[in-house]
């Protein structure tokens, strides 16, 4: 006899993933974050080097991290998938851009007959360092602000702005959480290279900067917190699916569940306990408060978004082709089938977690960046 | 809702996707390939403690890093194309579609990814086994990531394991399984792997060719020459077995395809298989659709009528018997096909209507016969034909498929004969004696990459004018955006993956000129 599992529990169940997916590309984006320096904090091409090559051994985790948030997104919730990325192209396309070019950035930048030049694909690593988590904060804004968009009978998505997403980023509340999102992954990515480089005039450099990231981000990040937790939220009727604007949604999201409450609290805290061991004691363990803190931050935002009954992908132009867990989910049966194969993630994070720390036993230093090895 | 949608913006968002999978499709196989022949090499160096298959090894995972990052570049537009490009189609069927490339990404991608970390940088920071699960890992995840993706490509060929549902007008998963072990999946699976064991082979054996014409590097050539050319022979000749029982499943579930692969027009029995052919034109149409006749026919008799029904004598469907049907045979008309897949979606619509209207007693007789299997067989099945206007659109363009079929399996035939005198001549220590052999082999590279993307030209050019075969044709799956936006975006690929390609070949190209680090 095959068991069968709620849908509504599937449902969320697949959110919670989709949010722990979200929280850890976040925080793998640290990538992202170190390439944002890579012109402005070494002082000669060794230390590029350094750098370049500290992110370079992770790149693919925050690229795989991205492609597989993608997929569970099609498989768990296809009609997000296909209103938001059908519907919002051009930021999509922005977004897909800055991934392709940072890709092969790393494995051709120092490789003789490159064609184009280092320099040209150090500016690729830079482009998508600044402008990839930019534009996916705006875009995950939007599962606060709403997009203008309707949806037909059977589905179909008609977008209303000719400007088919890019009009998010006139909306001031969506930059906020992009920048918040920005200054966050330099953070981390500037808490990355203190935890993996050897180099003292590089972690002199580095621990300047901390705070110079440090603070527009908790700038950002509470004027977003307090945009959305203070203003309107798109509620959804449990009952007849209707979808209406009700004051401190979010707000009460936040207070009324204790799990996202607790993850909340629990995050900006470790970010906080971060940000004091790296910037005041100077400890290279600051990554290691800072990443599951930002993991469980975003995984709080994104229960906000999605749980209790609120329209986590919200139309602005038609309250009612607002998108709940319940109306873009998959079928009861795929969801549980993908339920089971999810099952998989601890031994993967497990894997992941031991190769990493193979890797990162030593630290990077120039010696070993003119050795025989491979290097970017 | 589609009714309106602009050919034009269908004809560019194929353009567009077709752009991507090719480039893509570039560097994929080698990856598949390169990746086995990576983990033979460093198997025998951990076992051997010879430092030579090391640096043969080391060598050989150069270039095969820099193939595999642009791949990986590559590979992320297309999982989202699904959706930017073809949103209408990412509803219909993402209940079926997207799990397997979920599964791709948590089973596969992060194998490969974290792995492929060790693989380059691990040599002196972890111990020799460790590094040689991670290069087996490697090209394991690598070749599940295919598994995966070719599951969820099979089922656009062959759609199984569904069911619709009115309620969410939209096709969901019934079985997994069904998916999973889809005839198509199995064959396509295997076909395609195989392909991209024997590219690599070929490229393994074409650059360690240069290597001996210019007298440089010759023992590691030599040993590299070996053991492609083992993997090369075996994977060819598996890639020929599974290339023949594709085009069995192909002959039953796609007998479109399979007719225009042979340009036939008019059904036969005892119908021999075209071995070379050129096409001209007949001068006669199918609606407006030209008809070919196959002028300097070489064909082997009654194969075809074999392959197709396991007898010499079967009856094989041409495309005028598959478009204007065939009541001998029990062929349905096309324009049957439209009439009856017009009252199923008419159906559709009527259940959307009375659900607005609130007008349970309809709804409930009408979601009745979405689950009569009368209804799904003998209606529901032709769904997607209520797209057409005229029978003739089912039609795919048969040169391109006739020719890039006949020049896939020649060459698949020649790669053979390649590695058999690679073998040879390695047994017999004449290498470096056969010039003509060493040229040959460089000059067979090219044509592996030739080979391996007409294999997708013909799976792909002969399923149109379907993205969902019987059920969903390209021109209802597109996106709702402006014809500009694709063609912009087109452009900005077309410039971004050529240059890239012309980085990636320069690099390559420099990194074998300078061959292996002493």
């Amino acid at each position: 006899m095959t068991l069968m599992i709620s849908h509504t529990f599937l449902q969320n169940y697949w959110w919670l993933i989709i949010s722990l997916l979200a929280g850890l590309l976040v925080f793998l984006m640290f990538v992202q974050g170190g390439q944002s320096f890579i012109f402005s904090l070494p002082k000669n091409d060794m230390q590029r080097k350094m750098l370049v090559n500290a992110l370079g051994r992770k790149w693919e985790f925050t690229f795989t991290t991205l492609v597989t948030f993608g997929g569970a997104f099609f498989a768990s919730f296809p009609l997000f998938y296909a209103t938001s990325f059908g519907g919002a192209y051009w930021v999509w396309m922005a977004i897909l851009f800055s991934f392709i070019i940072q890709a092969i950035a790393y494995e051709y930048r120092s490789k003789p007959s490159n064609v184009f030049g280092t320099s040209v694909f150090d500016t690729f690593l830079f482009i998508n360092g600044c402008l990839g988590p930019f534009l996916i904060g705006v875009a995950v804004a939007t599962f606060f602000t709403g997009s203008d968009f309707s949806l037909d009978l059977f589905n179909s998505v008609r977008w209303g702005s000719g400007w088919h997403g890019l009009e998010a980023l006139l909306n001031p509340v969506n930059l906020l959480l992009g920048f918040a999102v920005l200054f966050l992954v330099r953070v981390l990515g500037l808490m990355y290279l203190y935890n993996t480089i050897e180099d003292d005039d590089m972690s002199f450099a580095i621990m300047k900067r901390l705070a110079r990231n440090a603070v527009p981000f908790l700038v950002f990040f509470l004027a977003f917190a307090a945009c959305i937790l203070l203003g309107s939220g798109y509620m959804a009727d449990r009952a007849t699916g209707n979808v209406s604007l009700a004051k401190y949604h979010y707000l009460h999201n936040l207070t009324g569940n204790i799990f996202t409450l607790i993850l909340f609290l629990a995050g900006v805290a470790l970010v906080l306990v971060s940000l004091w061991t790296g910037m005041i004691r100077h400890s290279r363990r600051a990554i290691w408060f800072a990443g599951p803190g930002t993991v469980v931050v975003v995984m709080a935002l994104f229960f906000m978004a999605g749980f209790g009954d609120t329209a986590f992908y919200p139309s602005s132009a038609d309250l009612q082709s607002s998108l709940t867990l319940a109306r873009a989910s998959s079928s009861q049966f795929t969801l549980q089938t993908m339920m089971y194969v999810s099952f998989i993630i601890p031994f993967v994070v497990l894997y992941i977690w031991y190769a990493w720390r193979s890797l990162n036993r030593t630290r990077i230093t120039g010696e070993e960046m003119t050795g025989e090895d491979h290097t970017y | 809702m589609i009714e309106n949608i602009d050919l034009s913006l269908v004809n560019w968002s194929r353009a567009q996707f077709a752009l991507t999978a090719i480039y893509h499709w570039l560097f994929v196989p080698l990856t598949l390939g390169l990746s086995f022949i990576l983990a033979f090499m460093e198997t025998i160096y951990v076992r051997t403690g010879d430092e030579l298959w090391k640096k043969i090894t080391k060598f050989w995972m150069t270039l095969f890093g820099i193939n595999f990052a642009i791949g990986v570049a590559t590979g992320i537009i297309l999982e989202f194309e699904f959706g930017t490009n073809w949103s209408n189609y990412s509803w219909f069927v993402g209940d079926i579609f997207g799990a397997p490339l979920a599964v791709e990404g948590i089973l596969a991608f992060f194998l490969e990814s974290t792995f492929v970390a060790v693989m380059f940088f691990g040599w002196n920071k972890v111990g020799k086994k460790f590094h040689l699960a991670s290069t087996w890992l490697v090209a394991i995840g690598a070749n599940l990531s295919a598994l995966w993706i070719l599951v969820a490509n099979s089922w656009m060929e062959h759609p199984v394991g569904m069911i619709f549902n009115p309620e969410t007008a939209r096709n969901e998963m019934s079985s997994f399984r069904d998916v999973v072990l889809n005839p198509v999946a199995i064959d396509k699976f295997t076909h395609t792997v195989t392909s991209g064991f024997v590219l690599a082979s070929v490229f393994v054996i074409g650059i360690s060719s240069w290597f001996i014409i210019r007298k440089r590097e010759e023992i590691l050539a030599r040993k590299s020459i070996l053991i492609a050319g083992i993997f090369g022979l075996v994977s060819s000749l598996a890639l020929a077995l599974t290339g023949d029982s594709s085009a069995r499943t192909l002959a039953q579930v796609q007998p479109v395809k399979f007719a225009a692969m042979e340009a036939l027009y008019n059904g036969k029995s005892e119908a021999g298989l075209t071995v070379i052919g050129a096409l001209t034109d007949s001068g006669e149409r199918i609606g407006e659709k030209k008809v070919h006749d196959v002028k300097m026919k070489i064909a082997v008799p009654k194969l075809l009528s074999v392959m197709t029904t396991g007898k010499g004598d079967g009856y094989v469907p041409g495309l005028r018997d598959l478009v204007n049907g065939n009541p001998e045979k029990g062929i349905l008309s096309v324009t049957e096909m439209i009439e009856r897949g017009k009252y199923a979606r008419q159906l559709l619509t009527d259940y959307k209507m009375a659900k607005e209207m609130g007008d349970a007693a309809s709804l409930e007789t009408l979601a009745g016969k979405f689950r009569d299997q009368d209804f799904i067989n003998n209606y529901f099945r032709y769904f997607g034909y209520s797209y057409f206007d005229h029978p003739w659109q089912v039609i795919p363009s048969v040169p391109v498929i006739f020719y890039s079929f006949r020049v896939m399996v020649g060459l698949g035939f020649f790669f053979i004969l390649l590695f058999t005198l690679a073998l040879l001549f390695f047994y017999r220590k004449s290498l470096e004696r056969n010039k003509w052999f060493l040229w040959l082999a460089v000059i067979s590279i090219p044509l592996a990459y030739l080979a391996s993307e007409l294999g997708w030209i013909v799976t792909e050019m002969g399923r149109q004018p379907w993205i969902i075969q019987n059920l969903m044709p390209v021109n209802v799956a597109v996106s709702n955006i402006s014809t500009g936006a694709v063609q912009t975006t087109f452009w900005l690929f077309t410039v971004l993956f050529t240059s890239l390609l012309i980085a990636e070949v320069s690099i390559m190209v420099r990194q074998i000129k300078t061959g292996p680090k002493h």
